[in-house]
């Protein structure tokens, strides 16, 4: 029977490439001065199952570079070579090689033949040079696994273990081939002839296998396969083998490996079993199915339609209000409980498109790594908050901007060691990604203690470029000064490397977080280092809303923008110079925006002190917005206007409201930028 | 009787094979979608009217000029409402229980068009359809496409997606344009 592989393709890429991923970080957190062992397994598993998949599936580009990884990282593995700072490197460097070569593989992308032949070159050599002496410390965690009389083996693969092109018969045979093997099957799960499906595996196999054989050579006949089955493999004990009883041997182990969660660490004991650490207290039985791969456009669907159903909801809700509530009790209380529901469906079903943020600020020990060395500088990266959660969406959008913030602190940020000691600093200079949930906001930072942004340079080139006059450079405030730095253009390095100083990147960073919902602010102190902080809306879904109501209009404002309302007196509205008017809160001046005169509504509410007033805040400036009254609060699903229409001045978007109608969803930010302008001209 | 309907019948095929010469030739449907505005004839190319539905109440668009009536939840997506009749001057901008709009579904964007009334969807043939001369209607000769003649009517045939695209009707960002 032939199989289909083409099918097969799609999850081998995507596993490959979270074995890259896995195979990275190991890489990343192996110390030098103490191997762990665990972690050369890591990347050992990884590059093992890309070789044998690739092999599978006819890549034979990838599978034979490979396996001369696979060669060098056996040897580590078994303690034969002690692990250098080298070899990271090159395996580094492998990891980027191979990517390239899946991605190649898969998308028919060019492949970089100088980095393959280099790293290939790099392996061989290092390979040639097996001399090198055997890392004790290695040695010391991989005891050799004692030889026993056999092994006893139970083998329950799973029912989908022929889609992954896997035949237990292959492996009972190999491990034939090792020794005299009895083997036993367990017809018990299969069902009636009816129920049964030809693509599945019911059968379950007790193998005993006779002889001097290792633990190892056992393992490897169902590296293959230990995804996808649940595998149980003790010594058989036999009774005269007294004096080599070692705390091994009672070591059962169970070899079932939590289905490619890349990013946690393997379940699946070491080769060696017991040891120093303990067998794992808690085998993942139920791991296998703790996580299933879903499209992201299911996910959007299945939102959508959630989405649809607060909206209907509301909208009963909004038609019950009217009703008796004596009369209608039963309705009414339903209705409550649908409400209840409802919004937990919807969070949970937003929660599934909330991601760690983790995945993002796990790439930057890497690019750290790489430039720091390129620009022989000290760096230590800090992250904070990792496991902060926010939408998908949000987190494929914020990875290119975090990354070109973090590159402008290693590259102008950070000063060379010689320099830090010179200043008093620690050589080592320290880059922090942090990460929180602040209201309805998400705020990540990037912070450097560096040299901080020079003032007078910015100032000067800001002049020579023609955007600020010299009275303006001497009077700017240094937070608008800061602020130059993401005008189009502008850039201070005195060098354009490859890194950065193209001055093509804080405007590009800003335009993107912009896009996002979010907002960019710089932190400075000169010589202490600079701090870049990113707002961004958890989620860009959904929104909680104030709705207002203007000339018989309802306009719903971003809740998170709303300082406070209140009904001002009359004598608390100003006119300066009959350009605009303000309006006094609190011993401060807030310019006063009629909602009805920018949008020419007819409404009966013309002045102040008859309507109601919103106090909104963006970028630290704040508005009084007139609205005729306050309607409510609620959240909103955010609907694109311009999916149909054109952009609108003022204007972010548009909601669908319980009785059905459409409202528009104001931009404060825009807002808050029209009234200030409006006073300042 | 029977001789009415083979007419017919056969009427109906010479139609649909031309349509084909004319879908070959020149990408145009055979099929319009009539309506009036005042007192001319106009017609759609059919496969570009998604569905016709009653007036609803439509949120306005402020900064929108006034033929733009504004926007309307249709199954959760959010539609712009043109008033045809405004946007030409044409027939009395009334809104009741009979006003009628024409959703269009144009280059992947969904537009509602108010008119004065529905009328019937007609097949022409090429034979059937002039070439638009130069008159002075209150539809820039730019749109239309040419003029159907059918029992003695006229049908002003509109290229309905220019029409909707171009900068006059304000519909989409001045950047596409």
């Amino acid at each position: 029977m032939s199989i289909d592989l083409q099918r097969f393709h799609k999850s081998f890429f995507e596993e490959s490439f979270e074995g890259l991923d896995a195979m990275e970080q190991a890489l990343l957190a192996l110390d030098i001065s103490a191997v762990d062992a665990e972690t050369i397994n890591t990347v050992f598993r990884a590059a093992h199952s890309i070789k044998g998949g690739a092999a599978t599936f006819g890549f034979s580009s990838v599978a034979e570079y490979t396996h001369g990884v696979e060669t060098l990282l056996d040897e580590m593995r078994s303690g034969k070579r002690s692990v250098t700072q080298g070899d990271v490197d090159l395996l580094l460097r492998v990891v980027d090689v191979l990517r390239g070569l899946l991605g190649a593989a898969r998308d028919g992308s060019a492949v970089d033949v100088e980095a393959v032949a280099s790293t290939q070159a790099g392996i061989a050599r290092a390979l040639a040079g097996e001399g090198s002496r055997p890392a004790l410390s290695a040695v010391a965690d991989i005891p050799p696994a004692p030889a026993s009389a056999g092994w006893l083996i139970r083998f329950e693969p799973r029912p989908d273990l022929f889609r992954s092109g896997n035949d237990p018969l292959r492996i009972i045979r190999g491990l034939e081939a090792l020794g005299k093997l009895e083997v036993e099957v367990d017809t018990s799960a299969l069902p009636g002839f009816a129920d049964a499906d030809p693509e599945s595996c019911y059968l379950a196999w007790t193998l005993r296998l006779y002889g001097d054989v290792t633990r190892a050579e056992v393992d490897e006949q169902f590296s293959w396969v230990e995804d996808d089955c649940r595998l149980l493999i003790s010594p058989l004990v036999v009774a005269k083998t007294t004096a080599v009883v070692d705390t091994t041997v009672n070591a059962t182990i169970e070899a079932q490996v939590a289905e490619r969660t890349a990013a946690t660490k393997p379940q699946l004991t070491l080769v060696h079993g017991g040891g120093p650490e303990p067998a794992p207290a808690q085998p993942a039985r139920n791991a296998d199915v703790s996580s299933i791969r879903v499209g992201t456009e299911k996910i959007d669907a299945l939102i959508n339609l959630v989405g649809e159903l607060v909206i209907t909801q509301a909208m009963l809700t909004q038609q019950a209000s009217h009703l008796d509530p004596v009369l209608n009790e039963k309705l009414l209380a339903g209705l409550s409980q649908l409400d209840r529901n409802t919004r937990q469906l919807q969070e949970a079903v937003m929660s599934t498109r909330m991601l760690p943020i983790d995945s993002v600020f796990s790439r930057f020990p890497r690019v750290v790594r790489d430039l720091a060395s390129k620009l022989a500088k000290q760096v230590k990266l800090v992250t904070v908050g990792e496991s902060t959660e926010l939408d998908k969406g949000v987190i494929e959008k914020i990875t290119d901007p975090l990354n070109h913030l973090v590159r402008n602190s290693l590259d102008h940020g950070l000063e060379l060691p010689a320099q830090r000691l010179e200043s008093g600093k620690d050589p080592t200079g320290t880059i922090t990604l942090k990460a929180a949930h602040q209201g309805g906001h998400i705020v990540i930072e990037v912070c450097d203690d560096g040299r901080g942004l020079d003032r007078a340079r910015i100032v000067a080139k800001a002049q020579a470029n023609g955007l600020i006059t010299a009275v303006q450079a001497e009077t700017m405030p240094d937070s608008e000064v800061w602020q130059l730095i993401f005008s189009p253009g502008f850039s201070t390095a005195e060098k354009v490397t490859d890194v950065s100083g193209r001055g093509v990147g804080m405007d590009v960073v800003k335009k993107n977080i912009q896009a996002l919902g979010g907002q960019v602010e710089l932190d400075s102190i000169a010589g202490r280092g600079s701090r870049t902080i990113i707002r961004l809306p958890l989620t860009l879904a959904i929104l909680d809303g104030m709705s207002v109501a203007v000339g018989g209009e309802v306009y719903i404002l971003p809740l998170n923008s709303v300082v406070e309302s209140l009904q001002p007196t009359a004598d608390q509205v100003k006119t300066i110079a009959g350009q605009g008017q303000v309006v006094k809160v609190r011993n401060e001046y807030v310019p006063l925006l009629a909602l009805w005169q920018l949008f020419n509504l007819r409404s009966e509410i013309r002045e102040a002190h008859r309507g109601i007033l919103v106090i909104l805040e963006s970028d630290g400036r704040k508005v009084a917005l007139l609205v005729d009254e306050l309607v409510g609060q609620q959240q909103v699903v955010i609907k694109n206007l311009e999916a149909n229409y054109r952009r609108v001045p003022c204007i972010s978007g548009a909601t669908i409201m319980g009785d059905g109608r459409v409202a528009l969803i104001l931009d404060f930010a825009e807002l808050v930028r029209t009234a200030s302008g409006a006073v300042a001209a | 009787m029977s001789q009415h309907q083979t007419s017919q019948s056969s009427s109906a095929m010479s139609v649909r094979n031309t349509g084909i010469a004319l879908n070959a030739e020149t990408g145009n449907g055979q099929e319009f979608l009539t309506f009036t505005l005042g007192s001319e004839l106009y017609g759609v190319d059919i496969l570009k009217v998604q569905e016709i539905r009653g007036y609803d109440t439509v949120t306005r668009i402020p900064d929108a000029p006034e033929f733009i009536k504004g926007v309307i939840n249709l199954r959760g997506s959010i539609v712009p409402v043109v008033d045809m009749r405004l946007k030409f001057n044409l027939g009395n901008a009334e809104y009741n229980e009979f006003t009628v709009m024409i959703i269009l579904n144009i280059a992947k964007r969904v537009v509602g068009m108010v008119v004065d009334g529905v009328s019937d969807v007609m097949a022409l043939s090429d034979e059937q359809i002039l070439p638009a001369p130069e008159f002075g209607g209150s539809v820039d000769t730019r749109y239309i496409t040419g003029l159907g003649t059918l029992d003695d009517r006229m049908v002003i045939l509109v290229d309905i997606e220019r029409l909707m695209s171009s900068s006059d009707m304000a519909l989409v960002s001045q950047a596409l344009s």
